[in-house]
């Protein structure tokens, strides 16, 4: 009852694989952060998770069933991802981008208002609602995407668990917003939404994760919780990066400080 | 945007197109007063002078007006969203020239061709071979505009090359024509409704109800489609389903459009435009605002072809492009920052 990768290996140009017999597996109601160099595969990773790329070996499972066998609208409705970019040109109202993330279902545009509205509530956008795309920020346009994809995959389904998967959310987020961020992922997690996010900041990681999975020159390397798996030694090997590691004051998680 | 509601919107513009129909209806080398007109409205069987000139000439003609202009601002707006780029328009990205060349082909260099088909077959000649030269055209600009993120440059830029190629060889078509021909291909090139008779309203009409049936049933892919290919995906849609639906509709509707009138340009660059300033860009309501919108301005310029030099009229593809041109260096103009 998982969204699993199983032995992925894909090339994105010819002779070279972006990622080399990856397998992993994201349960329902967990955070799993993907941590790694940069191309190290992980946007890779996630665009072959949500069957933008099809691996050329090896296969992805949606809750045991292959994922190019589901129906779009029926994938649609348990999987929801966040690109790292938006080149949304069009003036739409903030609302209404929200709102395109109810397109997969069909539950009535009464319903979808009152989503839309929790959403809104939930990524702090009440205030812009009625702006255009345009007329608001970078990392607000951020939250404005990220609201649309919670709206996507907030409710159960009667098809199975839900899984959202979210490419460097946190860039362009000032701090406040990176850890209402977090929370509100957190708050979907603890509804049984399974969670994969791509992040940069191996602190984010650490402080939020249930798991970390460290890829590298297109493998998974290490998995695991936090505690265990970002330590000086994986660090300095998989990031080539000097850093002592304690543990957080505060939280039960590590702290790690670079050199 | 200024936000205003849809359904006011939607209704005052179609009053409006009733009374410019009438207004049009009244004008020409004969003139004629409202009440005569409406008074010949209701008379279709008699013989006299008036009631031909009323439903032989003036109304096919404005009915074709009203059909074109919202068949060729639909298309604009089908466009425009699948190349998720305002500035895309069919003659500019080489649909309507891609039907053109066909509908030349067909006239100059298969002369014969109409006499070998079943006379019934006949009108839908060049509606089709239009719409296959607009596929074609479509598909190939799609070809070498993709990538780089649909940069609305490379996108303009395939467009004119096409645009190029299409105009040697219908200058070529020209070159070999006979004199009689040369006319009629300087109809196609410049655009008119001048031999509008009832089955070309047929057929458009046809046409217009099926692809504006299709297209607004689409409207939820289409706005998915604006957030990006991978996004419309993600949001459980057919993507490359969804991009040849466009493609065949908006080749239809251009290949209608251009087999009876020719070319017509920027209706549909600056009508879907106008209607998005007004009420956003959610294809709900673009789609049929646009249609109107696009009848509107269609038969505004018609009448202005026949006023301009009465009793002679000039081609409307000409008063479009007058009007529509300026407004696309507007355009240009406003989206410097985004075209490098």
């Amino acid at each position: 009852m998982t969204l699993a990768a199983h032995q992925l290996s894909l090339g994105l140009s010819r002779g070279q694989k972006t990622l080399d017999r990856v397998s992993i597996e994201l349960k329902p109601g967990e955070i799993l952060a993907l941590v790694g160099q940069n191309g190290a595969g992980k946007s890779t990773l996630l665009k072959a998770l949500s069957g933008e790329l099809s691996p050329q070996d090896g296969e992805v499972r949606l809750m045991d069933r292959p994922l190019p066998d589901w129906p779009d609208y029926l994938r649609a409705r348990l999987l929801a991802v966040l690109p790292q970019q938006h080149n949304l040109s069009f003036e739409f109202l903030v609302e209404d981008v929200v709102a395109l993330g109810r397109y997969p279902h069909q539950t009535g545009r009464k319903h979808d208002d009152q989503l839309v509205e929790q959403a809104l509530v939930l990524c702090d956008l009440q205030e812009l609602r009625r702006r255009t795309i345009n007329e608001v920020s970078g990392g607000e346009r951020q939250r404005v995407h990220l609201a649309r994809v919670l709206v996507q995959i907030w409710e159960a389904q009667p098809e199975g668990h839900r899984f959202l998967l979210l490419d460097e959310p946190t860039t362009g987020l000032d701090l406040h917003h990176q850890q209402a961020l977090f929370q509100s992922i957190r708050t979907l997690a603890n509804r049984g939404a399974g969670i994969l996010l791509v992040v940069h900041d191996l602190n984010l990681a650490a402080r939020h994760a249930d798991r970390v999975v460290v890829l590298h020159q297109g493998r998974a390397v290490v998995c695991g919780k936090p505690n265990d798996v970002l330590t000086t030694e994986t660090i300095a090997q998989y990031f080539e990066l000097k850093v002592s590691v304690q543990p957080h004051p505060l939280h039960n998680c590590p702290l790690i400080i670079s050199h | 945007m200024v936000a205003i509601r849809t359904r006011p919107l939607l209704i005052g513009l179609t009053a409006l197109l009733v009374l410019v129909a009438l207004a049009t209806l009244t004008t020409g080398p004969v003139e004629m007063s409202y009440r005569q007109v409406l008074t010949l409205l209701l008379r279709p069987d008699s013989q006299d002078t008036g009631t031909l000139i009323i439903w032989q000439i003036r109304l096919p003609r404005l009915l074709l007006a009203i059909q074109v202009g919202a068949l060729l601002a639909l298309c604009g707006t089908l466009i425009q969203g699948l190349f998720r780029n305002p500035l895309a328009e069919p003659g500019l990205i080489g649909v309507s020239s891609g039907a053109t060349l066909m509908v030349v082909i067909v006239l100059v260099l298969l002369a014969n061709l109409p006499s070998y088909l079943p006379p019934g077959l006949r009108p839908f000649l060049l509606p089709t071979v239009a719409f296959v030269g607009g596929v074609v055209a479509t598909r190939l600009v799609m070809l070498i505009g993709r990538g780089a993120n649909h940069s609305p440059l490379r996108l303009i830029l395939a467009g004119v090359a096409f645009n190029l190629m299409a105009g040697a060889g219908i200058g070529l078509c020209a070159y070999l024509s006979t004199n009689e021909q040369l006319r009629t291909l300087t109809f196609w090139s410049l655009g008119s409704f001048s031999a509008a008779h009832w089955t070309a309203t047929a057929i458009t009409a046809a046409v217009l109800v099926v692809v504006a049936t299709f297209a607004f049933r689409q409207y939820r892919p289409l706005n998915a489609l604006l957030l990006g290919e991978s996004e419309c995906r993600h949001l459980g849609f057919d993507v490359p389903r969804l991009q040849r639906r466009i493609i065949y509709l908006s080749a239809a509707g251009v290949g209608a459009a251009v087999a009876f009138t020719g070319i017509i340009g920027f209706i549909g660059l600056v009508v879907p435009h106008i209607v998005r300033l007004l009420v956003g860009p959610d294809h709900r309501k673009v789609i049929p605002l646009s249609m109107v919108m696009g009848a509107l301005l269609m038969l505004g310029a018609d009448w202005l072809a026949k006023v301009v030099l009465s009793p002679a009229e000039l081609p409307v593809g000409i008063v479009t492009s007058l009007l529509g041109g300026p407004f696309f260096i507007y355009l240009i103009h406003r989206q410097r920052s985004t075209l490098t």
